[in-house]
């Protein structure tokens, strides 16, 4: 038994640190060293895994395996909003439609992968400095409500405005580009497998910018702001200047994971827009925890492996992932990460405490 | 020209008045219960279905199973409390919301299962039949009953409100909840009462409303978000705000259907952001 439990110690002690994000402020290089060095049995064993996916995996799961790197990246920012500055956007799906749809729109002109994912994040990053210029005046439930009227409104934009967007026959026929620099190289996107590989390089990118972003001073004032501000305003710094970066942020993650969707998909409609869309993110993240950093991940990846078991039973799963939603606000409130980290990990060591 | 303008806002009253139903109840719970309920869209829904079964199915009298269609709301309503709503009202917001939610997501698929997800029409009574002649234009008698059966669910909440001892312990508690507690109001058996008040409001909604729309799964998280604009434009938790909120989407939205059918629906939400940036109490707010 002992012998176990000490193997558990060794495979998964290295994890719990990168779940807990209250490090103090680090330079650039120790930050980049944590992320990869202190977690590097864990870090290495899941990007060999993530890298080694398309040599076994099929079509299915590597297209699962591009949704759930997708919701990730959604609902990572989100968190920036929600878990490290205390704003509850219920809007996030309208910046993931500017996202798409811009995208989308290029993709249908000029057929590269890198121009496409690239007007569909500076698209979703304009609207949101723009939107979020107004929604930061307010916070609580009145944020909430003003970025659920903006989200929204782009999606009667989307659903209504025919001539730009499709109306809801959405955009279609939209190519999965080659990834090409011309005259430099090319990379065909045809396959599954490359376009899985694309999307999970930006996507860790993307991931490590935002560790990066919530270890700095920055992310400090940010949780400074989520915590007390009053305070953070008394020490001379412009809240609303801060919410509005934020904001702006996690814009620009919703558009990115939002411009990942038309390559894969081939089409983009509007129901991306929808509020229930918006409550995807504020789901994964809570369900995975919400003041951690790795959170929303874990609670991306347990929707779909949630969703992909209760659907072999039935087609009635929104029932049952209903019901473990509840349960969660009731029950485990602090998310997945949470529940392991303070309950199970203590557990595990205090018995190992109690051997030596 | 101005015939047809009134007789669009008639059409739009009568709309107004179904969306008065939707909210009130919605608004009537954030104000005394603190909680902004995404799945009060949902009960709607159910009380869509119950008549739907009731009348449509079974053939009972149109009054009884709109009757039967409360109660049964009411109940659901009633287990939704005492299990699960009372455990959230110290928590943030995210929690409260998404917990709302998961109803939605459980209601829609239970709806699916127990009716299928196809549309349906349901009949229309009788004796609703046929059309006024209003401006040469033809206008259901059913709208005439729906604008009046709002108004008189609006005479009857104020009543209720203002002139009865549970009214005025409703609108102490939603004051202060503590202080209402300390004179010896039951707080957690008010809040019980008051949901399932405000489910059966929205059970009124859907059930009234049967006979002129489709009954579908997800019609509640179409309609909850016209019911967030009203409450929003009204003020959170004012029913007289509401009341007027609902007359102001109502009419705009018949009119944008009239003038600018591809910008309908932003523009109400466009109103919802304006009132929000500049009067985010609400027109009525304090």
């Amino acid at each position: 038994m002992g012998d176990q439990q000490n193997l558990v110690l060794y495979l998964f002690g290295p994890i719990i640190p990168v779940f807990q994000c209250s490090d103090p402020p680090k330079d650039h290089w120790s930050l980049l060293i944590d992320f990869m060095k202190l977690r590097i049995v864990f870090f290495a064993a899941l990007i060999l895994f993530l890298l080694l996916l398309p040599a076994f995996a099929g079509k299915y799961l590597l297209y699962m395996s591009i949704h759930i790197l997708l919701l990730s990246v959604f609902a990572l920012g989100f968190n920036l909003l929600l878990g490290y500055t205390g704003l509850l956007s219920f809007g996030q799906a309208g910046f993931f439609a500017v996202g798409a749809y811009a995208s989308a729109k290029i993709l249908l002109l000029v057929p590269s992968l890198l121009l496409g994912i690239m007007a569909g994040v500076v698209a979703a990053g304009i609207a949101a400095l723009i939107l979020g210029y107004l929604c930061v005046r307010h916070t609580r439930i009145y944020f909430s409500m003003l970025t659920l009227s903006f989200g929204m409104m782009i999606y009667s934009l989307a659903w209504k405005w025919r001539d730009v967007t499709g109306g809801d026959d959405g955009l279609v026929g939209i190519p999965r580009a080659a990834f090409e620099i011309p005259g430099i190289f090319r990379i065909s996107m045809s396959e599954m497998g490359s376009y899985y590989y694309f999307v999970l390089v930006i996507s860790l990118i993307a991931i490590f910018m935002l560790y990066r972003i919530v270890n700095s001073p920055f992310g400090l004032t940010l949780k400074g702001i989520r915590d007390s501000e009053n305070r953070v305003a008394f020490a001379g710094i412009s809240i609303r200047k801060y919410r509005l970066i934020s904001f702006t942020i996690a814009g620009l993650y919703a558009g990115l994971a939002g411009s990942f969707l038309p390559p894969l998909e081939n089409t983009v409609t509007p129901p991306i827009a929808h509020w229930t869309h918006s409550a995807e993110p504020v789901l994964v993240t809570l369900l995975g925890g919400i003041h951690t950093f790795a959170g929303p991940i874990v609670g991306a990846m347990l929707f779909y492996v949630i969703k992909d078991i209760i659907v072999r039973f039935t087609q009635y799963w929104l029932i049952w992932f209903g019901s473990i939603v509840v349960l969660l606000v009731l029950l485990f409130r602090g998310g997945v990460v949470i529940f392991i980290t303070e309950k199970i990990w203590p557990l595990l060591k205090r018995k190992q405490g109690d051997r030596t | 020209m101005l015939e047809k303008l009134l007789y669009q806002g008639l059409i739009g009253l009568s709309f107004s008045m179904y969306l008065w139903l939707l909210s009130a109840g919605l608004t009537l719970a954030f104000g005394v219960l603190g909680v902004l309920n995404f799945a009060h869209g949902s009960l709607f829904m159910l009380g869509a279905y119950a008549s739907f079964t009731f009348y449509g199915k079974l053939g009972l009298n149109f009054w009884l199973s709109i009757g039967l269609s409360l109660a049964s709301v009411g109940i659901v309503g009633a287990i939704l409390e005492g299990l699960f709503f009372r455990r959230i009202y110290d928590l943030d917001l995210p929690y409260q919301l998404i917990l709302t939610f998961g109803f939605i997501l459980i209601f829609d698929d239970l709806v699916k299962m127990i009716w299928g997800g196809v549309a349906m029409i349901p009949p229309m009574p009788r004796f609703f039949e046929g059309n006024l002649i209003v401006f040469d234009r033809p206008f259901p008698i059913y709208n005439l009953f729906i604008i009046f059966a709002g108004l008189a669910v609006a005479l009857i909440l104020w009543l209720v409100l203002e002139k009865t001892w549970w009214g005025r312990m409703i609108r102490a508690s939603a004051t202060d909840r503590e202080m209402a507690g300390a004179i010896g109001i039951n707080i957690p058996t008010l809040f019980t009462t008051v949901f399932v008040f405000s489910a059966m409001l929205a059970a009124v909604g859907g059930a009234l409303g049967t006979p002129v729309r489709v009954v579908a799964p997800g019609i509640g998280t179409a309609m909850i978000v016209q019911a967030f604009v009203i409450t929003v434009i009204g003020g959170l938790g004012n029913l007289k705000g509401a009341f007027v909120g609902a007359l102001i989407v109502g009419i705009l939205t018949s009119f944008g259907i009239l003038l600018f059918p591809v910008f309908e629906l932003f523009i109400i939400f466009v109103v919802m952001a304006i009132v929000l940036l500049v009067r985010p109490e609400g027109l009525f707010g304090k």
